[in-house]
């Protein structure tokens, strides 16, 4: 069967407003949740879950909180690893001071009081636009930065300055190996990206959108631009805050502030951006280019067979990243994404192109 | 009032310093509409180059050698990078300078070597005292710093005088107030691209050797760009001017709260002050202080 539209008629309005419109759309999507949910936990390895496979899932909901503001509201935010620090410590602090709470409960007041916090640094954004607004998100990077690593409250006066999460009993079930990491994880991912998936296809997403577009004309069609900026940021920051609870959670386990220094927050704009801005999809393939690319750049020398001394190699692997970066760009600034989208243009044609 | 001038006149001198680098962001922001991340990144090159040809032969050659290695590099740049990327958005560019920036931290430690080198310049490392006459005990003055701002203060009046006086620094106003309109009076965006980052090169060339005497070459100097941001910022991202009285004021600004704010909240404050400052600016003038006020239009 074909990849084509043709002879599938929407008969009423629910059909014509379904997440998946193309029955073979749907059949992929079935396929890819089955491999994602079934044949990769039966499958794969310790080190595939623990060192690809998770780590990707959880940065790409991070990239998806992202995208929300950036590919969507036309926000840059340069403070991502700042949000994902303030989940991470609001989890860990919430875990620790009330240890009847249910971690779910944990991971959702976490993203929200990131949400809080994402606002209030996202209230700069109604006066400052652009490259300006893109600085100062860093402000919130660099002040929660130092926020964490200073107060003693917030790591419960360790004195190392790093702190432990507790195990990950969810409905009286430890998720403690990998592969149960693994489901729980994307589980998660799925619901928000459900959620991410509706939300911009809704009156909220298109305001987001029309103000991204510009400004000043969403304004003049009634489109409050304090409306739309803020839930923009207050959505992205709950995505983002999940995310960093995650990582902490359930790929570091124990972790200080660098972990979510401003390294994170550029290799999630990257992710975004490479992956395809205002695009669901593109968040996946900008983090698993993100993920992959550096694990592969380790390994190449090794494979190659050439013996290189490790400062050698880590000085090629910047090169050759800094390289692939600029060679991405150039050959498809609009994102992975947006090759996905061309290559099913040239599917609906083929194989009778006229 | 002894204590307190010397904090503010110790700001003063720091901010000369990150006015040198917040230079060449504006610089090449104004020629280009690129916000270059890499400035930082070059003065870590330019640094390493001129610290290890130095090593081997006379420091004026070396200095030669470490200008046309950033010339080279600002033709690499326009060749392989800009000219590939016309017409792209603001964010685009913005990241493919972080492309460069991540190419250069891996080519130049791989290049000149990857451990702390140092830059005599001849400058004098002890402190000074001045003004003794008039204030009880005098003020204790940084020579090395001193010069330095003396240095960074004859850079600015020289790119002032290029910007103005010569037909390229015309040329390149041109390009900045509008990009179509310098094209379509014959001025060849290219080769302005390649000036411009050949003059931003040589900002970092002489940022680098200033801070590689101060601090050692090595592989932070990096990091003085996300120093020179809120400067770039604070002054607004197209004025020269803005560059150096950014600088002034977040370096007197940063000093001022170290010494009087940082121990009532505990210290190492630097990293975030400056943004919050430039930030606590900009939420009054959102083109930062001598940025051209931008007029929307549907």
């Amino acid at each position: 069967m074909f990849y084509r539209e043709n002879g599938q008629f929407k008969t009423s309005y629910q059909a014509d407003q379904a997440l998946l419109p193309i029955v073979q759309d749907r059949v992929f999507m079935v396929i890819v949740l089955l491999i994602a949910f079934v044949a990769i936990p039966l499958l794969a390895d310790e080190y595939f879950f623990r060192a690809i496979l998770i780590p990707f899932l959880i940065l790409a909901l991070a990239a998806l909180g992202l995208n929300l503001l950036v590919g969507y509201c036309g926000q840059i935010s340069l403070g991502t690893g700042g949000f994902m620090m303030v989940g991470a410590y609001a989890a860990y602090n919430l875990a620790l001071r009330i240890p009847d709470l249910n971690m779910l409960v944990v991971f959702i007041l976490a993203g929200l009081i990131t949400t809080v916090v994402g606002m209030l640094f996202g209230i700069p954004s109604l006066r400052i636009k652009g490259l300006y607004l893109a600085v100062a998100t860093l402000a919130a990077q660099f002040f929660l930065d130092w926020l964490f690593s200073r107060v003693k409250w917030f790591t419960h006066d360790s004195s190392s300055g790093s702190v432990s999460a507790p195990d990950l009993v969810v409905f009286g079930f430890n998720w403690n190996a990998p592969v149960e990491k693994y489901l729980f994880v994307l589980s998660t991912v799925v619901l928000f990206t459900l959620i991410a998936r509706n939300l911009t296809r809704s009156s909220i997403g298109r305001s987001w959108m029309a103000t991204r577009d510009m400004d000043v004309a969403a304004e003049i069609i009634g489109i409050r631009p304090v409306y739309a900026k803020l839930t923009a940021f207050a959505v992205s920051s709950f995505f983002i805050g999940v995310a960093g609870a995650l990582w902490a959670f359930v790929h570091l386990g124990s972790w200080e502030p660098l972990a979510f220094d401003v390294n994170r927050s550029f290799s999630l704009l990257f992710m975004v951006i490479i992956g395809g801005l205002g695009s669901i999809l593109g968040s996946f393939l900008g983090a698993a280019f993100i993920v992959i690319l550096p694990l592969l750049l380790n390994q190449l020398p090794h494979w190659l067979g050439i013996p290189v001394s490790t400062a050698t190699a880590a000085h090629f692997e910047s090169m050759i990243f800094g390289a692939l970066i600029i060679f991405f760009l150039i050959v498809e600034p609009h994102g992975l994404a947006r090759l996905w989208a061309i290559a099913k243009e040239k599917l609906r044609l083929w194989p009778f192109p006229h | 009032m002894g204590p307190f001038i010397e904090v503010v006149l110790g700001g003063l001198m720091a901010g000369v310093l990150y006015s040198l680098v917040a230079l060449g962001f504006v610089l090449i922001y104004k020629a280009s509409g690129v916000f270059n991340f890499s400035q930082g990144a070059m003065v870590l090159l330019a640094a390493l180059a001129f610290a290890r040809f130095s090593e081997v032969m006379p420091m004026p050659v070396a200095f030669l050698l470490a200008a046309v290695l950033m010339v080279a590099l600002a033709f690499a740049v326009e060749w392989l990078v800009l000219r590939r990327l016309v017409n792209q958005e603001g964010i685009i560019l913005f990241l493919a300078t972080f492309g460069i920036t991540y190419f250069i931290e891996g080519f130049g430690p791989q290049l000149f070597g990857d451990s702390i080198y140092r830059i005599d310049l001849g400058m004098p490392k002890e402190p000074k005292i001045i003004l003794e006459n008039m204030f009880e005990g005098g003020l204790l003055i940084n020579l090395e710093d001193l010069i330095a701002a003396v240095i960074a203060g004859l850079l600015v009046a020289f790119l002032a005088l290029f910007f103005q006086k010569t037909a390229t620094g015309r040329a390149l106003r041109a390009v900045a107030d509008d990009h179509q309109a310098a094209q379509s009076v014959g001025i060849p965006l290219n080769h302005i691209w390649v000036i411009v980052w050949s003059v931003s090169g040589f900002v970092a060339l002489v940022a680098g050797m200033i801070w590689g005497s101060k601090l050692g070459v090595q592989f932070s100097l990096v990091l003085i760009a996300l120093k020179a941001i809120p400067v770039v910022i604070l002054g607004g991202f197209t004025s020269i001017p803005g560059a150096i009285v950014g600088g002034l004021i977040i370096g007197v600004g940063e000093k001022i709260a170290e010494v009087y704010l940082g121990p009532i909240i505990g210290g190492g404050i630097e990293n975030w002050f400056a943004y919050m400052l430039a930030l606590a600016f900009l939420l009054i003038r959102p083109e930062g202080l001598f940025g051209e006020r931008h007029i929307d239009r549907v």
